[in-house]
């Protein structure tokens, strides 16, 4: 069994689906910052079966996690400090998400302007709806 | 400074005042013939569309103002690669007002953002088309007297049809509104539209036959199936016939019934139609300009 080491702090992401760390490490924008991340690939999960974690050792006001709603919410976020877990993070369905999904709707502006930013708007919080802030198209109709 | 990128983007009440102040130029056409001396609107159209580019110029000119402009992107610098962003930059140096046509679904929006000029959504792919939204609810109301109490049947290709969409969104602001849907399965009114509708609880009513509600309707909106909003030329000549008003159609309605289309009309309504008075596409196109002179007029803050 692999081990690793407590933080003293930042977040443990816990539960994510398995094979889901790297790309929330990228959506997280990890690789840009100077901070030690330990990920964990298929880690036995009694609920799970397997899992990933992503251990964070940072300064906890410096990650902005709202992407991770959107990404899996059953993902569980613990807050580390001093190396214990001092809160359990609530995942919410971020308002904007801006640069992580693109828009397919090939009559979209998107398509052809180039370095215009990809931004999605939630419009249907109970059904989890998004749209491209340009051509309103929901977000998952040309996939 | 405004914009107008949705029919949408104005209140009720803010309508109404643009719909009086339209009312008060088709009245008095002379009090405002020299309100935009001096100003200019910039075309800027990156497809073809002969009638709403020369509404907005006749617009304009009837306003005493000048335009400018292109009228489609091959002789535009779009051809060159530039993109929407640099054009509206350059395009606020040069002109007052600017509407703009574009193929892609947004362009305007984007335009809106960096540009330091009102910009006017003229029609974006099959988005939002919000000065023919304008056109429609200002001939009803002029011609209805109201924007209330109606049952209104909107008849041929209500899935790519930008224009339905934004009139069934700009008309449920409005009590009492009764919608008909009436089109073949293929081109059936998306589910987010009747979503909606259901949401606001709407009653709304969905018929392949059109003589089948024709005496029911106190507005008949038309449209055409459009051969450029398919992406397969099979679909578009299996059902652009799908629907022909004719007389005998027209023999079933109210008296007082009244057909409106956006035009331009290929076959779906026959030319011995046009002569029935309860035909008023072509007076439609007489409240788009009035109605486009009272938008120039509101965002260049000159009432």
């Amino acid at each position: 069994m692999l081990n690793v080491g407590k933080i003293e702090e930042g977040f443990v992401l816990d539960h994510i689906k398995a094979g889901k760390s790297l790309s929330i490490y990228h959506h997280l924008q990890l690789d840009k910052l100077d901070c030690t991340v330990a990920i964990i690939k298929n880690a036995k999960s009694k609920k799970m079966g397997a899992k990933d974690i992503l251990k964070v050792e940072c300064d906890i006001d410096k990650l902005n996690l709202d992407i991770l709603g959107f990404i899996d919410h059953n993902i569980t976020v613990n807050v580390i400090k001093d190396g214990e877990i001092v809160a359990k993070k609530d995942l919410v369905l971020p308002r904007e998400i801006k640069n992580v999904i693109r828009c397919k709707n090939p009559r979209c502006i998107t398509s052809i302007e180039q370095e215009l930013p990809h931004i999605f708007i939630l419009t249907d919080e109970q059904k989890e709806i998004y749209r491209c802030k340009y051509c309103e198209e929901k977000y998952g109709e040309w996939e | 400074m405004r914009h107008l990128m949705s029919p949408l983007d104005f209140t009720v009440d803010e309508l109404d005042k643009l719909f009086d102040l339209a009312g008060d130029i088709e009245k008095n056409p002379d009090n405002y013939a020299r309100k935009c001396e001096g100003k200019k609107l910039a075309t800027c159209f990156y497809e073809p569309s002969t009638r709403t580019r020369l509404s907005f110029e006749a617009a304009m000119y009837n306003l005493g103002g000048h335009v400018i402009g292109f009228s489609d992107a091959s002789s535009s610098s779009a051809t060159k690669g530039e993109s929407v962003s640099d054009t509206i930059r350059m395009i606020s140096c040069y002109a007052d007002i600017c509407a703009m046509r574009h193929p892609k679904e947004g362009a305007p929006m984007v335009a809106s953002t960096k540009s330091k000029i009102p910009v006017i959504n003229a029609g974006d792919g099959g988005h939002q088309h919000p000065t023919q939204t304008l056109t429609d609810l200002l001939t009803i109301r002029s011609l209805k007297g109201r924007l209330d109490n109606f049952t209104i049947g909107l008849c041929g290709d209500l899935k790519f049809g930008r224009t339905v969409h934004s009139l069934i969104h700009a008309l449920v602001r409005y009590e009492n509104i009764r919608f008909v849907f009436i089109s073949p399965d293929e081109l059936r009114i998306p589910d987010y539209v009747t979503e909606m509708l259901h949401e606001k609880g709407i009653s709304y009513q969905e018929v392949i036959r059109l003589e089948d509600v024709m005496g029911d309707l106190d507005l008949l909106y038309m449209t055409r199936v459009q051969r450029e909003r398919f992406f397969n030329e099979e679909d578009y000549v299996r059902l652009k016939d799908f629907y022909i008003l004719n007389k005998e159609k027209m023999e079933l309605a109210k008296p007082d019934m009244l057909v409106l289309h956006p035009l331009p009309r290929v076959n779906e309504i026959s030319v011995e139609v046009d002569d029935d008075e309860r035909a008023v596409y072509f007076k439609q196109v007489q409240y788009g300009v009035y109605v486009r002179m009272a938008l120039i007029l509101t965002l260049l803050e000159l009432v």
